[in-house]
């Protein structure tokens, strides 16, 4: 057995430790598993969070300690047949999580606006394993049945880890939110490998898990002479740091040193553009997430390099983005905000902002069919408040559904759809617009 | 011709020829059209990766520094691999990141058809001598070679 090593000119290397061993140490019962007492099945999952967790030099196995997981995988897409035949042979073999679970957001909703062509493939082909796959999560051990968002650890959904408890998660705007904001300790696992973490009850430690994983290598500062945009902001952070984990200054002048909701709202969608955008797992701010509010710069790494961020870099990175429409001054068919899930105080203020922007305009209802996304638990505290009807009469349609799924296939990639969410524009055709443009979009049918 | 050595991921020998991305390879922005539409040559559907978009994927050896993008990567890269859509191999000039990992270790524990070698920490040097088109040659030893 082999374990990584990473040598001085920043390449691991291969070595064989002195016994010819492995340097992941496993306990008794987690050796035994490996050996196959406990079948076949169980064996190859503990194989596969070993020779995984050996590859970033982890030293053992930990337990997982949230109450619950969260998965990725959400959508019964006919091209994951692979992954269904997999999690079959789990729940054959009686391997189900030791944890509940919430997963993604569904891919389909009869509310939001479709064609009659969109609406026969995403039932008869792209999404036709969707009612056999939420079966196999219900028996792997689903919340409750309408635990499909990718907001899971919002109050509303009460999927919310506490401070420093290991996770198995995936779905990487969570996985970023609950080590950065709830300083929870979680990995970018993958898909299938979240799963495999609860289904074994322990995950290897390495990165994100360990004091030393957690520091930041970069320091940025914002310089920004008003409140960067929150997905433009992670966007130009994710692509410069990657996997890295950034120290940012100067948002605090912007966002406070509290963890209220707006704040929480603004690093949900700052924090997913960073990861979608790049891939980063862990972000500190100094004054306001909690490491950063104990530590501050102890947690900085020696020689962290820098990247200073003022208007001029945000307005560099806004029109470095493609747009890949055919005709590039087409009129919007839609618009979908909420890529991660909306905020109950997001939709409030949303609510509020296209109030007044409609009657500036002298409209009452939204120039281009607008779809404005949550998860069940917050949609459904969202309409027992005042502001649902009010956003109903501006024309904005809620759903539960994951954009994300909804763009991805040639039909709906050719519709020119717009959205505030860098995680959206990275995969899918929708086009990039600020929140002021989005508003200007819905409410005056253009940007000046 | 160049040799690099780099880390063993999952084990194997092939020869193919380079399809290279001086950028981080977003598995699902790159694959999810092809496996989800049945195009075997995996053409690559990333719009905001001109090193690949539009390019057969399947089959060529991948030179790439890691893969960024949605937790789905991993899960990702086992369809591909099931579905025999994977590229030849994946070669990584960087330490490998934890999605392009499970995808690999995913495939050779759970698929006992297929194999994709996996070689990682070849160095910013192997990705700035590949290009596009040349003949790799992967040893089970970690060994690349660039013709």
């Amino acid at each position: 057995m082999t374990a990584a090593v990473l040598h001085k000119d920043g390449h691991c290397r291969l070595l064989e430790d002195e016994k010819g061993g492995r340097n992941l140490n496993l306990t008794k019962e987690q050796q035994a598993i490996l050996n196959g007492e406990k079948g076949d099945v169980l064996a190859r999952v503990m194989k596969t969070l070993v020779r995984y967790g050996e590859l970033f030099g982890a030293d053992s196995m930990v337990p997982v300690t949230s109450r619950y997981n969260h998965l990725v995988t959400s959508f019964g897409l006919k091209a994951l047949k692979p992954v269904y035949e997999l999690m079959d042979k789990l729940i054959e073999s009686g391997n189900l999580s030791k944890q509940q679970f919430s997963a993604d957001p569904r891919p389909l909703d009869p509310k939001v606006p479709s064609s009659f062509l969109q609406d026969f493939i995403f039932k008869n082909f792209m999404y036709s394993s969707q009612e056999a796959y939420e079966e196999q999560l219900t028996k792997l051990g689903l919340m409750e049945k309408d635990a499909y968002t990718c907001t899971c650890y919002m109050d509303e959904v009460g999927n919310t880890p506490a401070m420093g408890e290991v996770l198995s998660w995936s779905e990487s705007s969570a996985v970023v939110y609950a080590n950065s904001v709830l300083g929870a300790r979680c990995n970018r696992n993958s898909g299938i490998i979240d799963l495999m973490g609860s289904v074994l009850g322990y995950v290897p430690n390495f990165g994100l898990l360990t004091d030393e994983g957690r520091k930041a290598t970069w320091i940025v500062k914002v310089e920004t002479t008003k409140k960067p945009e929150a997905q433009l902001l992670g966007s130009a952070i994710g692509m410069k740091v990657m996997a890295e984990v950034p120290y940012i200054v100067g948002l605090d002048k912007w966002l406070g040193t509290e963890l209220d909701d707006a704040a929480k709202t603004y690093l949900k969608d700052f924090g997913a553009a960073t990861a979608s955008n790049g891939a980063v797992g862990l972000y500190h701010v100094e004054n306001l997430t909690p490491e950063a509010a104990a530590d501050g710069k102890k947690l900085l790494s020696e020689n962290a390099k820098v990247y200073v961020i003022d208007d001029a870099e945000l307005q560099r990175v806004y029109e470095s983005y493609p747009v890949i429409w055919k005709k590039k001054d087409v009129k919007p068919k839609l618009c979908f905000m909420g890529c991660p899930h909306m905020s109950l105080n997001q939709l409030i203020d949303w609510t509020k902002k296209l109030e007044e922007g409609l009657a500036k305009a002298g409209r009452s209802k939204v120039c281009i069919p607008t779809v404005f996304t949550a998860s069940p638990a917050v949609l459904k505290k969202f309409e027992e408040t005042p502001y649902a009807a009010k956003l109903k009469a501006t024309g904005v349609i809620t759903s539960y559904i994951c954009p994300l799924m909804y763009m991805n296939n040639p039909l709906s990639e050719k519709m020119p759809v717009i959205t505030s969410s860098n995680k959206l524009r990275t995969y899918t055709s929708a086009r990039y617009y600020t929140d002021a443009e989005i508003l200007e979009q819905l409410t005056k049918g253009g940007t000046d | 011709m160049k040799e690099f050595q780099g880390r063993v991921v999952a084990p194997g020998t092939i020869e193919a020829k380079a399809l290279v991305s001086h950028g981080g390879l977003n598995t699902l922005a790159s694959f999810q059209k092809a496996l989800q539409f049945g195009d075997k040559k995996a053409t690559c559907g990333d719009q905001n990766n001109a090193d690949l978009y539009g390019k057969q994927m399947a089959g060529k050896a991948l030179c790439l520094p890691a893969t960024i993008g949605s937790t789905t990567g991993g899960l990702v890269l086992y369809c591909a691999c099931s579905m025999k859509r994977q590229p030849a191999c994946m070669l990584f000039s960087e330490p490998i990141d934890s999605l392009a990992a499970a995808g690999a270790v995913l495939a050779d524990v759970w698929l006992d058809d297929v194999t994709m070698p996996v070689v990682d920490s070849l160095g910013e040097e192997f990705l700035a001598y590949v290009k596009d088109d040349m003949t790799i040659r992967v040893r089970e030893n970690g060994i690349v070679e660039v013709v």
